[in-house]
């Protein structure tokens, strides 16, 4: 199912080559190819426990795959390195990558401090850092918040600020995880309107949402997952217009979805 | 002398500034801060590096140190003194009975004390700030400075809290030190000695200097505490 015929792909920017994860005899990945393009924003959706999330850390190189690679920039990040260490690699070999988590985890320092120390870990040079980190606090709506300690910041505010951090970090790619779950309707329209201010500047977007509606408002490819596979990879109008598996049907109806997929073969 | 009450004599001790009295307390000082420092700068990125690296052995490493929180100074004190006693491994170095020795001994003391509690105070900061770090691109050993200054709230708790330890312990510093009036007399050695010779007065006035040293860094712990609880920076 995975094999399905993606999006058509010119330029594979982040690869995902038969990648498995396995935690205590449980496959929770399974193995699962997945390219992903240059520019445009790819949402990943899928009910809970879908493995969204655990994709997106794969990708990202917060976790190491069981098997396979994961291929940034047409550099593997072999297999047998830890988190750290692939993504250290996966930085030098392809684009720079950032994430936004869906609480945001800020440091207990002010909110400039928290983008400077993030330039710091990018090794931008001292001198450089404050202003770009102020640069990009601007961008964000968060100049006036610059010396508030950022965890008394609100959560609409704390959100922006991991965007603005992201921001600074220029990535070629942005990863979010559920960046609005927890956020009202104004502070959700805020981190959407940053999304698509990093898919202008040409920053590939990839997100996870539980919210059919943001899905449908910012996805110009969807990957739909469900019990830790990819059942669907397509074109954002054809995954909504026409869904190509009963589940993502079901899914799309707001239904719960329940019919597991045939059962793999248990490793054991 | 004991004419009239040993209170009213102490606060004169400590009010007249008697040098006798002042230069204990400073030395009892320069001991235990110099001590807490030295425990400090090894101990602090010590409990970090245990929380952040995986070895063989690290479980048996924690409750090494948790077990010795609870080391006797007196414990200290011998271990100490066989190193540094003429026949010991260190004995060239002629360090017994000085204040180098006391800071050695103390610094023995707070040591597992601040690393054992750095420990677990980073562990919840790293639980919180792995994710978020490593996609940062930290590495582990740059993780150490950022989870050491962004738990400097509980981390000065934990600091003062081996303050606390070397200044009140007495058992350590007369082994090693041997109390010797002008060189290695401290204030917790002077009140057991003060106390057995009969002059209440002088051991009443540093044990009220003590009291009131001790009051201070419960107080400034307690405080600390206050603050961070408040969620301030």
């Amino acid at each position: 199912m995975s094999r399905m015929p993606p999006v058509p792909v010119q330029d594979a920017l982040l690869e995902l080559r038969e990648v498995t994860f396995v935690r205590s005899g449980k496959e929770l990945l399974a193995p699962t190819t997945l390219c992903l393009a240059r520019g445009g924003r790819t949402v990943i959706i899928g009910p809970n426990g879908a493995g969204k999330s655990l994709l997106m850390r794969l990708a990202h190189g917060l976790l190491k795959p069981s098997q396979g690679a994961v291929v940034a920039g047409g550099h593997s990040s072999g297999e047998s390195h830890g988190a750290g260490r692939l993504l250290a690699e996966s930085r030098q070999a392809g684009a720079r990558q950032a994430m936004v988590f869906q609480r945001p985890v800020l440091l207990r320092r002010s909110a400039l401090a928290n983008v400077v120390h993030a330039l710091a870990l990018n090794g931008v040079p001292r001198r450089l850092r404050r202003l770009q980190a102020e640069q990009a606090l601007e961008q964000f709506g968060l100049a006036g918040l610059a010396q508030r300690p950022a965890r008394i910041l609100s959560g609409g505010e704390q959100q922006r600020l991991a965007l603005a951090r992201a921001w600074a970090l220029e990535p070629g790619i942005l990863f979010l995880d559920e960046p609005s779950s927890a956020l009202d309707p104004a502070a959700t329209k805020a981190v959407e309107d940053a999304v698509n201010r990093f898919h202008v500047k040409g920053v590939k977007i990839v997100m996870t949402t539980h919210d059919l509606g943001q899905a449908r408002r910012l996805a110009d490819d969807v990957v739909f997952m469900h019990c830790g596979r990819i059942l669907e990879h397509t074109v954002a109008a054809r995954f909504f217009a026409t869904p190509a598996t009963a589940a993502a049907a079901t899914f799309l109806r707001g239904e719960l979805v329940l019919d597991l997929p045939a059962a793999a073969p248990s490793p054991t | 002398m004991a004419s009239s009450d040993p209170f009213t004599q102490a606060s004169l001790l400590i009010l007249s500034g008697d040098p006798g009295l002042f230069g204990i307390i400073v030395l009892s000082l320069q001991v235990s801060l110099s001590a807490v420092l030295i425990a400090s700068l090894i101990g602090l990125p010590l409990g970090a590096a245990i929380v952040l690296y995986r070895f063989p052995g690290r479980g048996l490493v924690i409750t090494l140190l948790n077990a010795l929180m609870g080391l006797p100074p007196v414990v200290a004190g011998l271990l100490v003194y066989l190193s540094l006693s003429r026949a010991g491994p260190l004995g060239d170095l002629g360090l017994l009975f000085t204040p180098t020795a006391m800071v050695i001994a103390q610094t023995l003391l707070v040591l597992p004390i601040i690393a054992a509690l750095t420990r677990q105070a980073i562990e919840e900061l790293w639980e919180e700030y792995r994710e978020q770090l490593q996609s940062l691109g930290s590495g582990r050993l740059r993780a150490i400075p950022t989870l050491l200054w962004d738990g400097r709230i509980a981390l000065s708790t934990t600091v003062l809290a081996g303050f606390g330890r070397a200044s009140a312990e007495v058992g350590a510093v007369l082994m090693v030190g041997g109390n010797i009036d002008g060189v290695t007399r401290v204030m917790t050695t002077a009140i057991a000695l003060e106390t057995s010779k009969g002059d209440l007065a002088l051991a009443l006035a540093l044990g009220l200097v003590l009291l009131t040293l001790v009051a201070a860094v419960n107080a400034t712990a307690y405080l600390l505490g206050q603050a961070s609880r408040k969620g301030m920076q």
